[in-house]
């Protein structure tokens, strides 16, 4: 394995602290919520395999890996900015 | 890769961090969320296998991924515009289950994929596409490990804040045996790792497959539904780190940066939360909160009586305070109270009455939960304060009105060192002059402990729907 992944890996970690470090608990929950979309990026893995797919039982596995990463990525974003949308509606 | 696309792939990654980092204040949240799913947007488009080719032109069952990725889009659509903002969690827990689910089918997907001999794919001899060695397997393992139980697991928080089973389910020798189905997991995932291949390898890796799914249902179980909120956050961060091992299987670095940032900062989350409750993230966990709690409780009572109150008297009360502070809880967003609650701040203050709402972290269902639901319902950033800045006046607030909350207004958790609750930080609402508590009925809320605010001397309850008597107590306001 390509050791300048884990070197991201392990960047990310960091970085993943640092930028939430300050949040205000009013923001917990659309948080919590928009970094649930981000890993919908699991669509991509899904689709990954599917395209690799070949028998029957690969594709059916696929394409549900495919609809519950859609489902993620997309309702994820779509749900978060509703709440958003609430808190931007101030005076 | 070319080069072009590996440096498309670092502006996603910024993408995604800045997108985290806006989603953390207030001012920039929106777009926050926005900048993410733009970062996702670009990703998708240039996506590459694990040849480097783009998948859009190198791939098949190109009809399979686009009707998957719409279907996938209507649920998700149907799911996050038809929800009520009430139960707004349980959305997340079942999206989260859904990321979850998904991570685990990739992984397993190519674990099985390495495992069977290439001879007996289709009955076509295609070679294995890469050595399933050790750098390769464990990461394979464990996000199907870790996807599975987050699968199941929200599921199960999922059906919980619908009100399915909210009581934590408990037996002896619980703990004992989800630590064994644990050891029975991490076994036969150390076997997988160095005997991946062949028939038994894949026998081995259903049981492990199934057995995960069941600790993920015997893990959140036991979990009170007051808890939930820091389940759905734990859940949250786990997927994450499983589509970041799913990335280290398939060699894509935008699945690892995503993954590992969601890991990251969903572990922080969980932990501020806690913190919030002021209770260990392992307590929550294999405390079985609420079990012990409402028994105890039950057997030692409280002291005092409660004296009801009728709206005209409360409106009366209100109308004439200065300083009021309103506490909202699960109980107004269960009664859709919220536009209500801004009818009546509203009226009083144009009679000069002072409102704020005092909001306690962990109100609600989720941590922000009554933010989100008061902002639906126009109530100005600025009258929401946060407990911590709150408390130190409560003593100068003439009327406290208690909305639908419980368990965050208990003063037991300062008083009574015996209770499941004592050290959480609450609102101290006993402290006001008078503490008007709206309630359905002297239920024990969602911790399943007495409230010994009930009980209080400068404690007067009005029974009925958190609505219906806040509409009474606008009308009444309005005709003192």
């Amino acid at each position: 394995m390509d050791t300048n992944i884990l070197f991201i890996f392990i960047l990310a970690i960091f970085v993943g602290f640092e930028v939430i470090s300050k949040v205000p608990s009013m923001l917990h929950t659309p948080l919590m919520s928009g970094t649930n979309a981000i890993h919908g990026i699991i669509l991509f893995g899904g689709i990954l395999v599917l395209a690799d797919a070949t028998t029957g039982l690969q594709q059916v596995l696929g394409f549900v890996a495919v609809v519950f990463g859609s489902a993620n990525v997309f309702g994820g974003f779509m749900v978060t900015d509703r709440m958003l949308q609430m808190f931007k509606k101030k005076k | 890769m070319s080069s072009t696309i590996a440096l498309i792939l670092i502006g996603v990654a910024v993408l995604f961090i800045l997108g985290i980092k806006f989603l953390a204040s207030p001012k920039t949240a929106r777009q926050g969320n926005l900048v993410a799913a733009a970062g996702m947007a670009v990703g998708l488009i240039i996506l590459c296998n694990r040849e480097g080719a783009n998948i859009w032109t190198h791939g098949n069952n190109y009809v399979l991924i686009v009707i998957g990725i719409v279907v996938g889009l209507v649920i998700g659509a149907f799911g996050a515009y038809s929800v009520k903002m009430t139960a707004m969690p349980q959305m997340v827990a079942l999206f989260n289950g859904l990321g979850g689910g998904a991570a685990a089918l990739v992984a397993s997907l190519e674990f099985l994929k390495d495992a069977q001999p290439a001879a007996q794919i289709a009955g076509v001899a295609i070679p294995a596409l890469h050595d399933p060695s050790a750098a390769i397997t464990i990461p394979m393992l464990f996000a199907t490990l870790i996807g599975s139980l987050s699968f199941s697991g929200s599921i199960i928080a999922y059906l919980k804040l619908e009100g399915k089973f909210e009581k934590p389910m408990t037996f002896p020798g619980q703990n004992y045996l989800n630590g064994l189905i644990g050891l029975v997991i991490l076994g036969l995932c150390g076997w997988l790792t160095f005997n991946a291949t062949g028939h038994n390898a894949v026998v081995a890796f259903i049981v492990m497959f199934c057995l995960a799914l069941f600790f993920g249902i015997a893990m959140v179980m036991p979990i009170g539904g007051a808890d939930m909120p820091v389940v759905i956050s734990l859940l949250n961060s786990f997927t994450g780190l499983a589509v970041a091992a799913d990335g280290f299987a398939i060699n894509n670095t935008a699945m690892i940066v995503a993954g590992t940032l969601v890991g990251s900062s969903g572990t922080l989350l969980t932990l501020l939360m806690c913190k919030a409750m002021n209770r260990p993230v392992t307590n929550v966990l294999f405390g079985a909160f609420g079990s012990s709690g409402s028994s105890a409780a039950a057997a030692g009572g409280v002291a005092g009586t409660v004296k009801p109150i009728q709206a005209d008297e409360v409106a009366l009360l209100l109308a004439y305070a200065q300083r009021v502070v309103v506490v909202p809880g699960y109980g107004m967003a269960v009664a859709q109270a919220q536009h209500s609650v801004r009818e009546l701040t509203e009226e009083l203050g144009k009679r000069g009455v002072e409102v704020q709402f005092a909001i306690h972290p962990v109100a609600g269902r989720m941590p922000g939960h009554m933010n989100v639901l008061l902002a639906e319902a126009n109530v100005p950033y600025d009258q929401l304060i946060e407990m911590e800045q709150i408390n130190p006046s409560m003593d100068r607030v003439d009327v406290c009105l208690v909305i639908g909350a419980n368990d965050v207004v208990n003063p037991a958790a300062r008083e009574d060192k015996s209770s499941p609750i004592y050290g959480m930080p609450i609102i101290d609402a006993d402290r006001c002059k008078t503490t008007i508590v709206m309630k359905r009925s002297m239920a024990a809320g969602f911790a399943g402990i007495e409230n010994h605010l009930f009980y209080k001397d400068n404690t007067r309850m009005l029974f009925g729907d958190a609505k219906a008597s806040l509409n009474a107590l606008v009308a009444a306001v309005k005709a003192s």
